[in-house]
């Protein structure tokens, strides 16, 4: 917590004005630790504060342990927060395994029915124990069953943060409603009980200030719903997918919602088959969208490569996790970068984008379709597993002037060469089935190398001419994306390179890097493949160039996008810091790694 | 706040050559059935003798003789000799990647019903790398014909043995006989599902049009197996089939019940060459069918409601 000034209240206990709070619940997912966690980001929206969520689910079946951390902010929130100063721990492994995460003099409210504390640790952090789950069955009549005690702590939350209970109130009543009324009145109970319980030990409450952007606004989801979302008011109607953790939640979103707007989303009966199946619709004329974690893209390589080949338009959304093969399916990795940019034989240059954030996510799926149509290729969405999962707020979008209509034009036309040599910078564009082409000459899309009519050739000058159209498109595309902005000064030390979710993490970094006289600056990069143009200038500035990814250093000690931009630049100034511990990047840990490598 | 930097413009047609006027508008009415000379485009790569020439020249036959308008065929098909189909027809076609010609096509025609989707291919594209798909095609009913050209050869590759490759075929895999049980296209079709399966030679282009017209005018997924000879790698393969070479053509007797899933079964262990015509067909909703439902029940309260508005629903219960 922090710029805390205490007050007196009129009750005798302090009050704390605090711009922002890390809060760590940790339990088993069984107990809808997660729900606590989901009330207060979402509370935090409908409060004009940033927030920003991050759990770890376990992988296994059903239930073990498990952690929701938020991070609420009355100013900007960049990244879930290295330390937490509130813990809330439900058992003894959840105390003994979290305690660390704590700041020095945190707050640990734990459920003293099933937590022991460490006498040792009594001075180092403030121990406040609440019999959270005896509490909770006295609280919904004693039935003996301690369910609901997620919302009894959510009441205990909401005293010690001072938070707007009707708010809470009504998002309890939005959650719960509509059930059996036993249920929203048991759950009301629960937090009446937790918000009304005297905590004992406690001597101080909190109070949010009120934040910098009152007025806007705000909608709550995770990066999934974001994507699945942003696909929607894209104007794809058409999806297939076959279920993957984490990717999943956006085909059951797709599959759940496209039909209210006309569309359809396939479950098939294999990863290839969702997306051949997504192709086909693109060639029926409107581009579709199809999607996985890794295994799952690895399977689709092939198809995408045909996507290349026969210039067809296509969305493939990447929820990556942690790999190789089965790897690590509920934790973080960037590592399918390169299987995006490269996944295939031959020569199938394609585009792939990596949103930065959650409200990135509902803009990148949007644009993603909209370069998608325009270069007549195939464009990959790299997500991840933290980004998939967390929550944050962001600015209600304009819905009105978003949403797109990509309906086929099927408009006669005189005569058609679907891969036309001739065409401004390569690009050429699907003249769907339906079409009718007065020339009685009618395009086969292919696989095959091909002549500028998509009739088979083994001519290797027609090779070496269809393979510079399928790039020289791109090269155009490159010249059009916007050149990244620096963040912070444009000269320095150390620039700090990043991709996809580590974008919040980088620029905290270079705020706490900068605060301590460090000459840090940070760079992300969204458009993976192909580079904006111009990067060279940027990073002239600086004396090092370090990417931070979480990927392995592989073979030649660079990260998978340090790679890449070595390759491009042949500049030894670009080094590379990189973890495959399966978590997000703590601000420190970036900021640390980067200035002893720099040293 | 994020941006697209990309924006949806209204795309030109681009790879549009030529000086030709745009198409005169004639009423579909009017326009007169494609002759083979309109809808034959690259003169076929098969080898002299090919059984794979008469499943294509029926093709152009049934394009005429239903009438068929140019813009509303789409061929499909994966790989091999067979599934090269697409760039002999005069039609938007595709030739997409091996096996997964079946899945493609579902996407075709689960987003554009109003086109006659057509899959050829062989026994390859059909049982071996793609038989995951032919199961599931099969068993969702996605409104599509799909005629496989069976040679139980690969012959792309220069005589491999393939799934329907009889016990004891030499093959350049198998040189001393292929060992694995063939795969039997009719119990796999109607074991998975599928709602009209039907059998043929190449050799006998009658009965095999009629069955084609049929398959075409089938509600649901419908398939046909084409004993089609590979000439260059198992010559002969289907003389047992052909009368003019001293074989019987056995039709199915007309009392069959078609929907009689066991006896249909039955009509399966024939002894070689076994029965020809229509083994099974029954009305089922199809997947085409099911989803348009899924939307028409999602729309009900949704009449006239932009959609926009449609997600501003969802993003208000997200504040």
């Amino acid at each position: 917590m922090s710029d805390t000034t205490a007050a007196a209240a009129p009750s005798g206990s302090r009050v704390s004005k605090i711009q922002e709070s890390v809060i760590r619940i940790a339990g088993n997912s069984q107990d809808g630790i997660q729900a606590i966690g989901g009330f207060l980001a979402r509370l935090a929206g409908r409060s004009e504060q940033e927030v920003m969520t991050f759990m770890t689910i376990p992988s296994t079946i059903s239930g073990g342990a498990s952690i929701f951390q938020v991070r609420i902010g009355s100013g900007e929130v960049l990244s879930a927060g290295d330390e937490a100063d509130v813990l809330l721990a439900f058992y003894d492994h959840s105390y003994a395994n979290h305690i660390s995460s704590l700041k020095r003099g945190g707050i640990v409210l734990y459920d003293s029915d099933h937590v022991k504390p460490n006498e040792e640790l009594l001075g180092s952090y403030r121990h406040v124990g609440v019999a959270i789950s005896s509490l909770t069955v006295e609280a919904i009549g004693g039935t003996g069953r301690d369910k609901g005690k997620n919302i009894y702590a959510l009441g205990l939350l909401a005293r010690m943060f001072d938070l707007n209970v009707p708010k809470l109130t009504k998002l309890l009543e939005e959650r719960f409603g509509g059930k059996d009324p036993s249920v929203v009145q048991n759950a009301l109970a629960c937090f009446n009980g937790g918000y009304g319980h005297q905590i004992q030990g406690l001597v101080e409450s909190f109070h949010f200030e009120h934040p910098d952007k009152s007025g806007t606004q705000q909608v709550v989801m995770s990066g999934n719903e974001a994507l699945a979302y942003g696909i929607i008011a894209a104007g794809v109607r058409f999806g297939a997918g076959y279920p993957i953790t984490p990717w999943s939640e956006v085909m059951e979103l797709l599959r759940r919602e496209l039909p209210k707007y006309g569309g359809t989303f396939m479950q098939t009966e294999d990863e290839i088959a969702a997306v051949s199946m997504a192709i086909g619709a693109s060639y029926g004329g409107r581009v579709a969208v199809t999607g996985s974690s890794g295994p799952g893209i690895s399977l689709k390589t092939e198809a995408i490569g045909w996507a290349v080949m026969a210039e067809m338009p296509l969305v493939i959304i990447d929820v990556q996790r942690g790999g190789p093969s089965t790897g690590m399916p509920t934790n973080q990795e960037q590592s399918d970068l390169n299987i995006a940019v490269f996944g295939g034989h031959g020569d199938s240059p394609r585009v792939v984008l990596a949103p930065a954030s959650v409200e990135d996510c509902f803009y990148t799926a949007i644009e993603a379709v909209n370069i998608a149509r325009k270069f007549s290729t195939p464009v990959f969405i790299l997500s991840d597993q933290a980004i998939a999962t967390r929550i944050e707020a962001f600015a209600m979008p304009d819905l009105q002037k978003i949403c797109q209509d990509i309906s086929p034009d099927f408009t006669p036309v005189a005569d058609h060469k679907p891969y036309d040599l001739s065409a401004p910078d390569g690009i050429t564009r699907h003249v769907a089935p339906g079409t009718r082409i007065a020339s009685g000459k009618y395009p086969v899309a292919t696989g095959l190398e091909h002549d500028e009519l998509g009739h088979p050739t083994g001519s290797g000058k027609l090779h070496t001419q269809m393979n510079a159209k399928r790039r020289n498109k791109l090269r155009k595309l490159a010249s059009e994306i916007p050149v990244p902005k620096i963040y912070g000064a444009s000269e320095g030390h150390v620039l700090l390179v990043g991709w996809g979710s580590s974008k919040g993490p980088i620029e905290e970094a270079v705020k706490l890097g900068r605060s301590q006289g460090e000459a840090v600056s940070g760079l992300h990069i969204k458009y993976i493949n192909p580079l904006p143009n111009d990067l060279e200038k940027l990073f002239s500035g600086f004396t090092h160039v370090v990417v931070c990814e979480i990927n392995d250093e592989g073979l030649y000690g660079h990260g998978q996008l340090a790679s890449i931009l070595r390759a491009r630049y042949c500049d030894p100034r670009i080094k590379s810091v990189t973890k495959t511990d399966g978590l997000p990047w703590k601000v420190k840990e970036i900021l640390t790694r980067a200035l002893t490598l720099t040293k | 706040m994020s941006t697209i930097a990309i924006s949806n413009e209204s795309l030109p047609r681009t790879g549009v050559a030529g000086s030709l006027p745009a198409p005169a508008p004639l009423a579909d009415a009017d326009r007169k059935p494609l002759t083979k000379k309109e809808t034959a485009a690259d003169h076929p790569t098969w080898c002299p003798g090919c059984g794979d020439f008469s499943v294509l020249a029926l093709y152009y036959k049934l394009i005429e003789k239903r009438k068929m308008l140019h813009e509303n065929i789409c061929t499909v098909a994966g790989i091999g000799c067979s599934s090269r189909f697409p760039y002999f027809v005069q039609a938007h076609g595709a030739h997409f990647i091996h096996g997964r010609a079946l899945a493609f096509a579902s996407g075709v025609s689960l987003s554009r019903p109003d086109l006659h989707v057509f899959v050829f291919g062989g026994d390859g594209d059909a049982f071996s790398i793609g038989g995951n798909h032919f199961t599931h095609t099969a068993r969702k009913n996605i409104k599509l014909t799909y005629v496989v050209m069976d040679n139980f050869v690969y012959g792309l590759t220069k005589k491999q043995t393939s799934p329907t490759s009889p016990i004891g075929f030499k093959s350049k895999t198998d040189a001393g006989g292929s060992t694995d049980r063939p795969v039997n296209p009719m119990k796999q079709a109607i074991s998975a599902g599928a709602t009209f399966v039907g059998r043929s030679t190449a050799t006998n282009v009658n009965h095999l049009l009629k069955l084609m017209e049929a398959a075409m005018d089938h509600d649901g997924f419908s398939f046909i197996e084409v004993l089609s000879e590979c000439v260059e790698f198992f010559p002969g393969a289907f003389d047992a089939a052909i009368p003019r070479k001293g074989g019987t053509f056995p039709e199915i007797p007309a009392d069959h019940d078609v929907a009689d899933e066991y006896a249909a079964y039955k009509l399966c262990d024939a002894p070689w060459p076994g029965m020809f015509g229509t083994f099974f067909k029954v009305n089922r909703p199809t997947k085409n069918a099911n989803e348009a439902k899924l939307i028409t029940d999602a729309r009900a309260k949704l009449t006239g409601v932009p959609d926009w508005q449609i997600l501003q629903r969802n993003f208000d219960r997200m504040k």
